[in-house]
């Protein structure tokens, strides 16, 4: 795996030489279409008779001209103070400076489209080394009908994919970007633009994420972070085992009714979450239907505080999420443990071996084996499993130990969307969600290493 | 002997089938219960001359009323228009997503292109962010366009939508899976690659186009930190999720819990009905997931 890396980054890199060293090549051994078109995007084609590939080429130098002049050069030359102007108030008018959440914006998409235009000015140019090649070898350039016609054809991956990246691009890759750069600034609710400027501050969001002093964030993430870990820990796992104790019960010979056993489980998963776990929060509350029964067949003399006590509401949301888990577990089960082959099972019994045996020397490995990627995905999707927790606490109960609004049963998102939501804390909340990635990776990373079904990849064929 | 000894084990098995009943009833019960109350409890009326519509300790309602439903019909609430507001999201994401998602997972599964396993990577890489952490980015990006408070209803289709294709783990799975013998065959008639997509490859998918869309249908109806985001304040933009959500929590204590029951049943039935008529494709499609990873 490291040794594929190096040689993938390696790799890369002559790729990149190869291509700088091409650019000179190209201009040196070119004609002077060529030459020109190093400045005029697409000018060798269109002169070639390349209408279509040479106007697209040229729109696009046009347009990123355009952008710089009149939008991007102007941010461009702020994003290193995001802005000096302060809003100011002139008698009753307000005049407003530099806004320093778009300079930081637009500055980073600016910064992005110069290596666009980059990368599009080497494809031109390869374009044009392309087409005096096929020249000089006395072949003829593809017709423009036929350039178009390739989009459907032996280049249809660009035309099934643009939409899709453009959409990953605007919508997730820029603001990731831009959320990773807050974490550097001090952008909080004394810094909200477009009333007030804020400005690059360093590392010192991140220490203040370390540092176990009394403002210090320190002791409050790392109860958060360990509670996020316990939870994901036991919602995977806890789900996954009973999950598949259900499947096998249900799958049992001689039991009837099987559809129904499960169209009854399922349920849970049909009818959005929002409904069934607000109605279960409510359920369990102090003055809920729970608590009502007991009191009044006299078992408790005083309400359970299933959701007040720290210990108890995070017991109480595991156990609901059991209750959420099975379901799913048992319809994936299901479809597993009808793969096992039956002899392994038959042999197995002629051997004399108990239910148990059988489950934990053959079931257990096969689906461990099976569903390796998948407990991985669920590990990590609970790390960031926001709904339960949310309908359910809030992260309430609230404690005086943690700071900036942090419950008992917040998880990092749920920290993180309170920091956003009701704090606008923005430089921490960027803060924690780049904590949060960390976990996922490295989670991620050490986990799939020792998944058997990449290690041993034929093991169970 | 032979004979005891079958006795013996058919009384095992009798026994070991009967805690097994014992337990899937149990189970039964108590999946069924929250249900079971929530429906009771939507018959409950708020009416204070009638019965209370908050907290009670009994479930069977004493008097049973349909006002809850008829406070819903009223015009009182705006909640027949979260409901509309949550029908279209639901319906215009469940086709973009899954157009958006089969064209990513063709592509990625059949064609061979530069730079596809950095693609699948960086789309990996990016997914380990937490989805909030953009909330305020996305609330900016779409108030450039006039798609938040009045307009959250199209700027909540555009987020959903926008960024689907990094979904393409399972429908891909599913592709890889179908013979690429086919395709050869049809290239070396001369097909294009659109061709094949589309009439080849398309017809062949009818379980994953219907897993994809269902899930992509079912989503729209929990989403409420997003939707409570985008809409922030103007509650004709709210969805049910939302709108609901804020009954339970912020107008309890002037008795909305069963008016919430009422409004989550009639959500919840379309969508239950939905899903248990399509449960097949559901159940192919997540066991696939799960395998593949």
């Amino acid at each position: 795996m490291k040794t594929e890396n190096k040689n993938a980054a390696a790799g890369g890199f002559s790729a990149l030489g190869k291509s700088i060293s091409q650019i000179g090549t190209t201009f040196a051994e070119g004609d002077w279409k060529t030459r020109l078109s190093y400045l005029i995007f697409g000018f060798g084609p269109l002169a070639r008779g390349q209408i279509v590939k040479g106007l697209g080429y040229l729109a696009t130098e046009i347009a990123f001209i355009l952008y710089m002049v009149f939008f991007g050069a102007d941010y461009l030359s702020k994003i290193t103070t995001l802005g000096t102007v302060e809003t100011a108030k002139k008698g009753r008018v307000t005049v407003y400076g530099d806004n320093s959440f778009l300079i930081l914006l637009f500055g980073l998409l600016t910064i992005i489209l110069i290596g666009v235009i980059i990368l599009i000015w080497y494809l031109n140019i390869q374009e044009n080394r392309n087409e005096e090649l096929l020249l000089k070898a006395g072949k003829k350039l593809p017709s423009n009908r036929k350039a178009l016609g390739s989009l459907l054809d032996t280049n249809f991956d660009k035309t099934l994919l643009a939409l899709p990246t453009l959409g990953i691009f605007v919508f997730t890759v820029l603001p990731i970007l831009f959320m990773i750069c807050v974490a550097f600034t001090n952008y909080d609710k004394n810094h909200q633009s477009p009333s007030n400027l804020f400005t690059w501050v360093g590392l010192e969001n991140f220490s203040k994420l370390f540092s176990f002093g009394k403002a210090g964030f320190g002791s409050t993430f790392l109860t958060v972070l360990l509670w996020t870990l316990v939870w994901a820990f036991f919602a995977t796992f806890l789900n996954y085992f009973l999950g598949m104790g259900v499947a096998i019960l249900i799958n049992k010979k001689g039991i009837r009714f099987k559809q129904l056993w499960r169209t009854i489980l399922v349920l849970t998963i049909a009818v959005p979450q929002f409904v069934s776990l607000l109605y279960i929060y409510k359920m369990f509350a102090n003055d809920g239907l729970v608590n009502g029964y007991l009191l009044k067949w006299g078992w408790i003399t005083s309400p359970i505080p299933f959701w007040t006590d720290p210990m108890l509401a995070r017991i109480t949301i595991i156990v609901v999420n059991v209750w959420i888990g099975i379901p799913y577990m048992m319809l994936i089960a299901t479809g597993l443990l009808m793969n096992i082959p039956e002899e392994l099972y038959e042999s197995a019994r002629i051997d004399g071996a108990s239910p148990f045996q059988m489950f934990w020397s053959i079931t257990l490995p096969y689906m461990l084996f099976v569903t390796g990627p998948f407990l991985l995905t669920q590990f990590t999707g609970n790390l960031n499993n926001f709904n339960v927790i949310y309908l359910l606490t809030k992260g309430q109960p609230q404690s005086m130990r943690l700071t900036d609004h942090a419950g008992q049963t917040d998880l990092l998102v749920t920290w993180l969307y309170k920091m956003t939501v009701t704090d606008t804390n923005y430089k921490m909340a960027a803060v924690i969600g780049i904590m949060v990635f960390l976990v996922t990776a490295v989670v991620s990373l050490i986990v799939y290493n020792m998944l058997p079904s990449v290690k041993d990849e034929g093991g169970f064929q | 002997m032979k004979e005891k000894d079958s006795g013996s084990m058919k009384r095992n098995r009798l026994i070991g089938n009967t805690i097994t009943y014992i337990i899937l009833i149990l189970m039964s019960i108590i999946w069924l219960f929250p249900f079971f109350g929530l429906i009771m409890q939507s018959f409950r009326s708020y009416d204070s001359a009638v019965e209370y519509g908050g907290m009670v300790d009994y479930i069977i309602p004493k008097h049973f009323s349909l006002d809850n439903y008829r406070f819903l019909f009223s015009g009182e609430t705006n909640y027949l228009l979260w409901y509309k507001n949550t029908l279209i999201i639901a319906i215009f994401v469940s086709i973009l997503q899954t157009i958006i998602i089969l064209c990513v997972s063709y592509a990625l599964s059949r064609m061979r292109f530069r730079g596809r396993t950095l693609l699948m990577r960086f789309w990996l890489i990016l997914g380990m962010f937490p989805g909030f952490l953009t909330l305020i980015c996305l609330y900016f990006l779409l108030k450039q366009f006039g798609l938040t408070q009045a307009g959250a209803v199209p700027g909540l289709i555009l987020v959903s939508v926008a960024s689907s294709g990094m979904g393409y783990y399972v429908c891909k799975g599913y592709f890889d899976t179908l013979p690429i013998a086919l395709d050869e065959a049809a290239r070396i008639d001369g097909a294009t690659r659109a061709r094949i997509f589309l009439e080849l490859t398309m017809p062949l998918s009818k379980p994953i186009i219907i897993y994809t869309a269902l899930v992509a249908f079912m989503a729209p109806w929990c989403d409420f930190v997003m939707a409570s985001y985008i809409a922030f304040g103007h509650d004709k933009s709210y969805n049910v999720a939302v709108g609901l959500q804020r009954w339970v929590w912020t107008n309890d204590y002037q008795g909305y819990f069963t008016r919430f029951c009422a409004g989550g049943i009639l959500v919840a039935i379309p969508v239950t009905l939905l899903f248990m008529f399509l449960q097949r494709y559901y159940v192919e499609g997540v066991t696939g997931g799960a395998v593949k990873g």
